[in-house]
């Protein structure tokens, strides 16, 4: 590989593009192809699928193989509330491979001491969120129980398209909440994607346990696969 | 050490940047109930220094091998990997998958 394809490819990752390194199993040519610049390239279609399936393989077109190398961006996680269920679900998440970032306005609850190794924001999500903005390859989960601080999230998070969006707080706290949403103007479909009550039923009761539970939601939100309970009752 | 293939290609840069002869593996096809996923990468530098994996520790070993010589040589190579031959010294993939494992020199 040439030192330049793969500066390429690093940059577009660390900027958080799409695209995929075309090598050609013949000759070894190779190529970066950003997913912005698919049109002009001779295996659009080819690698147009591929990066929708976020899956790298071999490829056969006029006879000759290519190996597609595909790079989406790293999954983030955006936590609202540096509360004790952050606390737990921080370290899970990045040993899981999530970029973690913690955003609570409270200065109380955002400290370095509480998050050693998270880089925490005390800043109101739509301040915090402006300089990091939130897109589909991100998740989100809003903790703090307290609307003044989710809502402004939720509502950004739901614009920005998240791959999965969690909420915690009872089915009643949830009801008022899709009710505020409502008046934002979102709609059912838009609406059924937030998770609420937070996190997979596995019984969870300590904070820590919850964070499993949470990114066990995430991990089957990132990977699209249905659960097998949710495939027997389909 | 945990590395996600972003900080193992990331690595390979810096690695080149600084001078070193560097290798990247990469998995492209497999069969049966392979380890890594296509699309994982181990890098190598001129002296056998690895990140990442190709297999989970099961054919590292001859990967990093081969990569010395590719370094050397400049030429890609395909490398196949089966079941381990007990009766061979051959390395192999007790799990029973087979892959397919290109190497290329980063110049």
């Amino acid at each position: 590989m040439r030192l330049e394809v793969l500066k390429a490819m690093n940059a577009a990752r660390r900027e958080r593009r799409a695209g995929a390194v075309v090598t050609s199993l013949a000759d070894g040519e190779q190529r970066f192809v950003e997913a912005a610049a698919l049109a002009a390239d001779p295996l659009s279609g080819e690698i147009e699928a591929a990066l929708r399936m976020g899956k790298s393989g071999v490829v056969t077109a006029a006879g000759v193989d290519y190996f597609l190398t595909i790079q989406a961006p790293a999954p983030r996680l955006t936590l609202i509330g540096a509360v004790h269920i952050s606390q737990a679900l921080a370290p899970i998440a990045r040993i899981a491979g999530l970029d973690v970032t913690i955003v609570d306005p409270r200065t109380a609850f955002a400290t370095p001491e509480r998050f050693p190794e998270t880089p925490v924001l005390a800043q109101w999500p739509d301040e915090a969120l402006a300089d990091r903005p939130l897109d589909r390859f991100t998740a989100i989960c809003l903790l703090t129980h307290d609307p003044k601080i989710d809502d402004p999230a939720l509502t950004i998070a739901l614009r920005a398209g998240c791959f999965y969006v969690g909420a915690l707080g009872s089915r009643k706290t949830h009801a008022r909440r899709l009710e505020r949403m409502r008046a934002h103007g979102f709609d059912e479909a838009t609406l059924a994607r937030i998770h609420a009550p937070i996190g997979l039923d596995i019984g969870a009761v300590s904070p820590a346990e919850i964070a499993v539970s949470i990114m066990g939601e995430i991990v089957a939100a990132l990977r699209k696969k249905p659960l097998r309970s949710e495939s027997a009752a389909a | 050490m945990l590395t996600r293939e972003e900080d193992v290609l990331a690595a390979a840069e810096a690695w080149r940047e600084a001078g070193r002869d560097v290798a990247i593996a990469t998995v492209v096809e497999t069969w049966g109930s392979a380890p890594r996923p296509v699309g994982s990468h181990l890098v190598i530098d001129g002296d056998g220094n690895f990140l990442g994996s190709v297999s989970g520790g099961c054919v590292e070993g001859a990967v990093v091998e081969e990569a010395g010589e590719v370094i050397a040589s400049g030429e890609p190579r395909m490398l196949e990997f089966g079941v381990a031959d007990e009766t061979a010294w051959r390395v192999g993939l007790s799990c029973g998958g087979r892959i397919k494992v290109l190497v290329e020199k980063l110049d």
